[in-house]
């Protein structure tokens, strides 16, 4: 029997159509747009201005507080500009151009591509220089990765779990990453046990990649003490509460964080990238993206400087599809529709999908039957149906009660409902409400 | 960029399924059944099924049409199963008339005084049946004969009837044997009744047609099978001579019907399986307290109505297990 997680989940089609895609290294942009919030906490301060000449793996803005994080060049060239642009969140944020010039990186990088297996730094060092190399979770949640790894005062990480899920559908980036760079992942896991001074790690993958669970099985015996967990197939197992259940058996307590059950959980992403700030010296200044969709002539994995626009991902892929309806940054289940490609990668970028005008509609919804299917496959055992209803009414304090703040956001309960209601939508609403509310009470 | 893009929030897929294709899985899982109603009661049967269907749709669509003034939903299959359930739960003999008095019933005072699809409490066809039931309890309790010949057909009363009469009347069981037809009867359809109740095992296949596709799960069901069964299987080991074998109150009269198509109604049974087993165990439990104790001989109709009524309840104060629920300290003293 395969572990995963015991409460609700759903099956989408996979999709997964780029996995056998390699990765290519896209090539230069002309420009850049790099905007300065671009991960959870405060946003960067920029610190360049019009006309400075940059190198890749330059700071161009500072960490402004404990959970924040730097922002590196990922060109060489000069700053046209420090000005406000759209970013994939559909709102305008701070950022800074820069016009390409030639491709020279700063000297301390190691541009060298071989496996360097070996690190001798204490953990605080670690720490120190994952911080400097502006490294937050690639899988999405863009979270910094430092500051995970200090946990609260009383408490101890006893286990690191490296999430190789990549449950969404179509997304195929971690999956590419995992069978072309095994032993830096399994190296930069090393790095983050050592930063948290455990001596497990587990490293969970779901069974539709086999060749990515046979890859790093054959690779782990050379790195004691990480295991490969294979995982049944099932959305949303790369939640990271459902993730800590279904290898650790273990429940963060509502309202917790995963330290409380002794869990840490970064993506297989944030461990290479951490390989390569450690080891090679090299700032968080590109990252993996699929590139996908029924209709995509190409679809691809691309390594790609942060600040490319999508535009050029996606011709790079062979060009916008006639029927493209709608263009989404991430996965389906997850990912936030772009109201113009026109937008850069950043941090967070974890795949660029593109679907049909047939696809990109939602349908007409009618009444609840209350069939309960969104109560069974909700993950975290709450009430869908119900939890949409008390926030269409305002009633947030029942919203509280119902624990409507527990919502993962995953979506099963829309993807799932027959009737096609908006559950999430009202939920989400909600949540936001009730987070007011539980603010203000704190003042 | 001359392209104009869908903007919405996350999933940006939906599951294939719809509240129409699971309506019509209900339809699918009740055709075995009504062909064998046709088959063993004739055209009647057919009559009474399309009457049935008939006035279920044109109450469902004249009431939203004129009444709520809203647009019409009739294609969304739930007045069809409604209509069909409604067929399955009279006699196959009924005047056309007390049928459209039933659909309105079912339609206007079950289903659409409550709001219409998903806002009502009580199951539609059993609204409309018990309506008919105390509206009309002739025509509604005389049963036809079966058309089949060569087969042990009981006319003019079920078995339920039968074995009522005799509990009324003091009579032992022992001796109204004969009367009875043997299970294999009564799971095959070889007997008197409504016209869609009498096979036990074609909606059991059914039933096996819905839990595989998802419609139901096997929680209502299997609660309302077992308690009765219990219940009656107590009754009968403290006195065989007065209270019949728990074999013939699960495959007679509308147990199956009620257990596997009525109770599952989605809209009026409640949403956790903890909450559905309860509601599962009292409607078994009615059922035969009402066929023991009570005035009529069968009381699966009474007996889910009843917990339909406590299906709010269940829901507000039965919960799912919670992710990481924080249990309570005890107060310290």
């Amino acid at each position: 029997m395969l572990k995963t997680f015991k409460l609700g989940g759903v099956h989408p089609p996979e999709n997964k159509i780029s996995a056998n895609a390699k990765i290519e290294v896209l090539p230069l942009p002309k420009s850049v747009f790099i905007p300065v919030a671009q991960h959870i906490g405060a946003p960067a301060i920029p610190v360049v201005n019009k006309g400075d000449v940059v190198k890749v793996g330059q700071i161009i803005a500072k960490s402004s507080s404990f959970v924040s994080t730097n922002i590196h060049s990922p060109v060489s060239g000069k700053v046209k500009k420090v000005d406000v642009a759209t970013d994939s969140s559909g709102y305008t944020r701070q950022g800074i151009f820069i016009d390409v010039e030639g491709d020279e990186w700063l000297e301390e990088i190691d541009r060298d591509e071989t496996l360097k297996t070996d690190f001798d730094f204490d953990a605080k060092t670690i720490i120190q220089k994952i911080q400097d190399a502006g490294i937050v979770g690639l899988g999405g949640a863009t979270f910094p990765t430092h500051v995970k790894l200090v946990p609260p005062v009383g408490m101890k990480a006893e286990v690191l779990l490296i999430n190789g899920v990549e449950c969404e559908p179509y997304l195929t980036s971690d999956h590419r990453l995992m069978l072309e760079k095994p032993e830096e992942i399994m190296v930069g896991t090393k790095i983050l046990m050592k930063a948290l001074n455990v001596e497990k790690a587990f490293i969970g993958i779901e069974n539709n990649k086999p060749d990515a669970i046979q890859l790093l099985t054959s690779k782990a015996s050379k790195y004691p003490g990480i295991g490969i967990v294979p995982l049944k197939v099932k959305y949303p197992q790369g939640g990271e509460k459902q993730l800590i259940k279904a290898v650790t058996g273990k429940e963060v307590p509502s309202g917790g964080l995963p330290i409380a059950v002794g869990a840490v959980v970064s993506n297989v992403g944030t461990a290479f990238a951490v390989y390569e700030a450690v080891q090679k010296n090299k700032p968080l200044f590109e990252r993996v993206v699929t590139v996908t969709g029924k209709g995509v002539k190409k679809p691809s994995n691309f390594k790609v400087r942060l600040g490319t626009p999508t535009t050029e991902l996606i011709d790079a892929a062979g060009g916008l599809p006639e029927d493209t309806g709608k263009i989404i940054s991430g996965g389906p289940m997850m990912g936030k529709a772009l109201a113009t490609p026109d937008v850069p990668v950043t941090k967070g970028t974890s795949g660029i999908l593109i679907l049909a005008e047939s696809e990109a509609k939602r349908r007409e919804y009618i009444e609840c039957i209350r069939c309960g299917r969104c109560v069974s496959v909700c993950p975290m055992g709450l009430e869908p149906y119900l939890l949409m209803t008390v926030s269409e009414k305002h009633l947030f304090d029942r919203a509280e009660n119902e624990r409507v703040l527990d919502c993962i956001e995953c979506g099963s309960c829309s993807y799932t409902c027959p009737s096609n209601r908006p559950l999430l939508d009202y939920i989400r609403y909600g949540k936001a409400k009730v987070g007011q509310i539980v603010r203000s009470r704190k003042k | 960029m001359s392209k104009i893009l869908t903007v919405s929030p996350s999933p940006h897929i939906h599951s294939s399924d719809s509240t129409r294709k699971i309506m019509l899985r209900v339809v699918y899982a009740m055709i075995p059944a009504m062909l064998w109603s046709v088959f063993v009661f004739g055209f009647d049967a057919a009559r009474v099924t399309l009457i049935a269907i008939a006035a279920c749709l044109a109450f469902e669509f004249l009431i939203q049409k004129y009444l709520l003034k809203v647009k019409p939903a009739i294609t969304d299959g739930s007045a069809l199963v409604t209509g069909i359930l409604l067929a399955f739960n009279v006699p196959a003999n009924l005047p056309w008339w007390i049928i459209i008095i039933g659909a309105f019933a079912a339609i206007g005072f079950g289903k659409m005084s409550f709001g219409g699809l998903g806002s009502n409490i009580f199951n539609p066809a059993l609204v409309g049946r018990v309506f008919l039931l105390i509206s009309f309890p002739v025509q509604m309790t005389s049963w036809p004969v079966t058309q089949q010949s060569g087969v042990d057909a009981v006319t003019g009363a079920t078995p339920l009837g039968i074995i009522k009469e005799a509990l009324n009347n003091g009579v032992a069981v022992s001796e109204i044997a004969s009367k009875l037809p043997v299970p294999k009867d009564l799971l095959l359809g070889n007997i008197g009744g409504s016209l869609g109740e009498i096979s036990a095992l074609l909606l059991i296949l059914g039933g096996i047609y819905m839990l595989i596709t998802k419609v139901i799960t096997w929680h209502i069901p299997v609660a309302v099978i077992g308690s009765a069964a219990l219940l009656s299987g107590i009754f009968w080991m403290v006195n065989p001579e007065l209270y019949i074998n728990p074999v013939y109150h699960i495959l007679s009269g509308g147990m199956m019907l009620g257990a596997i198509y009525m109770a599952t109604d989605m809209v009026s049974s409640p949403m956790t399986p903890k909450s559905q087993i309860i509601y599962g165990a009292g409607i078994g439990v009615l059922t035969i307290l009402i066929r023991l104790f009570g005035a009529y001989p069968e009381g699966i109709s009474f007996a889910i109505l009843i917990m339909n009524a406590l299906v709010p309840l269940l829901n507000r104060y039965i919960k799912p297990r919670r992710f990481g629920e924080v249990k309570k300290q005890p107060a310290k003293a």
